[in-house]
């Protein structure tokens, strides 16, 4: 095994780029989603086609977006359409193999709430929402699912059903008329999950390097099932690592370069 | 007939108080400089529309301009949360606001189905999702041909909109380039339409096929460069990253909310926005 230390995070996004295929359509989610694509793109799957909702097709970003219409996604894409098109002819159309999110809120059969913390009309928290997420949950041919483990974050009993995984679990989907997978794989700091394959039920089938039973247990708020037995990720290799700390840097270097020029002189 | 005018005298002429008005622009070109002058013209009740209502709704409704927004994504871009529209909903501070929420698919369907004249927009979404629960608006239908059960929203239809583009011909014929968002449905779904521009040239030099709003489309064209800070515009200035972050900031405490917004809305015009972008020109 490798001496090379890398922390949880960085484990979380290269394991989420290991997903993507070379031949795969992503519809890319911001946030975390989005440096995993870029990862896979950068080393195992160079041909990836992967789309941003702001309509750019075959987009090959040097640094990571701020937001998913950056003019660096439009600069490096195969072609740009209006919003209206990539929801309908892209999206709808059933063009897309893999949706991949992000969470602020899970529940164990990968169903996500990005709206509100506490009631809709009394919100305790009032979320972003879902922008293009509902209709990706539904529409692309399955969903990978990444966010990073915690009490809060994955919870027993969603407040919101912004985008619908499998709903109550088995064939929750197909009896609301969804005939895509819905979520297929949740990527997260500490482990691989994948839902069982009756009951729908995230179930951890890869443990990260360094990580125990009891550490993804108690940075989640329901009982974890495990497989009979899980395998160990791979941990990142040089050329992965190395990938996505050039794209992170360049990142920053690059969102730090526009200084706030909105200081009006007086 | 188009018009050139004022960005000043296009305001005062095309949105009014209680209108619904669309501030459209998806991450790219979003019209700041026509938002602060609606600001600083202290428009009320208005009813605003827009995809992802992004730092130009917090500020809007910071100010008290709104009484209802319809949206699909109230988050400020890679950084966090709108603050000032959360301070609207969770403290009615200074109003309440009343939301009407949905997804992206669902507005970008119902800005087409605006532009093209239907009484509704019908699309394949909103399956398990539970904003169908407490948006009255979504409904569903059902496909004569095939029975399949398909989610239908209200078209669109603002009184006025206004968007920035990157130039306009003298003619008044306009091109957007890039990330074309939602605007060309937007303008078309419109009464009314206002578009800012960069530029004014002789010759859009646009090929067939790229996005060219006839200058009979467009109500008034206001020229102001930098109109779309801290937006971008293509081929103009990269997008002010470092000021989304800063907003994270200046939102998050009424007074040095109202205080920025004294010295860099209420105390301008529309030529500061030249200035803003200087250093952002030179990435492009």
């Amino acid at each position: 095994m490798s001496e090379m230390a890398f922390t949880p995070d960085e484990m979380m996004t290269i394991a989420a780029s290991r997903a993507l295929k070379n031949d795969d359509v992503c519809f890319v989610g911001i946030g975390a989603p989005s440096a995993a694509c870029n990862v896979a793109r950068l080393t195992h799957a160079p041909d990836i086609t992967l789309i941003y909702e702001s309509g750019t097709i075959g987009t090959a970003p040097t640094v990571l977006p701020l937001s998913i219409g950056d003019g660096e996604l439009c600069d490096t894409a195969l072609t740009t359409v209006s919003v209206p098109e990539m929801f309908r002819y892209w999206l709808q159309g059933g063009r897309v193999s893999i949706g991949f999110l992000g969470a602020a809120q899970l529940d164990r059969f990968g169903n996500i709430n990005t709206t509100v913390i506490g009631d809709y009309e009394t919100p305790k928290t009032r979320l972003p929402g879902g922008g293009g997420a509902p209709e990706i949950a539904s529409l692309s041919g399955e969903v990978y699912i990444t966010m990073k483990q915690s009490q809060r974050g994955m919870v027993d009993t969603i407040d919101f059903y912004t985008s619908f995984g499998h709903g109550d679990g088995g064939d929750h989907r197909k009896r609301l008329g969804i005939d895509t997978k819905g979520p297929t794989m949740l990527i997260t700091d500490l482990a691989i999950w994948k839902p069982d394959e009756t009951t729908k039920e995230f179930t951890v089938v890869s443990i990260h390097p360094g990580v125990s039973r009891e550490d993804i247990q108690a940075s989640c708020g329901w009982t974890v099932k495990f497989a009979d037995q899980p395998a160990q990720t791979s941990p990142p290799t040089e050329l992965e690592l190395s990938t996505l700390r050039d794209l992170k840097a360049r990142t920053k270097a690059a969102h730090e370069r526009s200084t706030p020029t909105h200081q009006d002189q007086k | 007939m188009t018009k050139f005018q004022s960005l000043q005298d296009a305001v005062a002429a095309n949105l009014k108080d209680g209108d619904t008005a669309a501030f459209e622009g998806f991450t790219h070109l979003i019209p700041f400089a026509a938002a602060h002058e609606a600001i600083r013209q202290k428009r009320r009740d208005l009813t605003l529309v827009r995809m992802t209502p992004d730092v130009v709704y917090d500020q809007m409704v910071g100010m008290g301009l709104a009484r209802k927004m319809i949206f699909s994504y109230a988050g400020n871009p890679g950084v966090g949360l709108l603050r000032r529209v959360r301070d609207a909903v969770e403290q009615g501070w200074p109003y309440g606001l009343e939301l009407e929420e949905h997804s992206h698919a669902a507005m970008a369907n119902a800005y087409e189905a605006g532009a093209a004249g239907l009484p509704c927009a019908v699309f394949r979404g909103y399956r398990g999702a539970e904003l169908a629960r407490v948006n009255a608006n979504i409904k569903a239908v059902t496909c004569p041909f095939t029975g399949e059960q398909l989610a239908a929203v209200p078209a669109i239809r603002p009184d006025v909109t206004f968007i920035h583009a990157s130039k306009a011909d003298r003619k008044g014929n306009v091109l957007i380039e890039g990330i074309v968002g939602v605007q060309k449905e937007a303008v078309l779904a419109a009464s009314r339409a206002v578009v800012t521009v960069e530029e004014v040239v002789d010759d859009l030099d646009a090929h067939p096929n790229m996005c060219v709003l006839p200058h009979w489309t467009v109500t008034s064209i206001c020229v102001v460069p930098g109109g779309a800070h801290p937006s971008y515009t293509q081929g103009y200035y990269g997008r002010d990253n470092a000021y989304y972050l800063e907003w994270d900031k200046i939102a998050a405490d009424r007074d040095r909310f109202l205080s920025w917004m004294q010295d860099h809305v209420l105390d301008r015009t529309p030529e500061a926005f030249d200035g803003r972008v200087s250093e952002l020109r030179a990435e492009v």
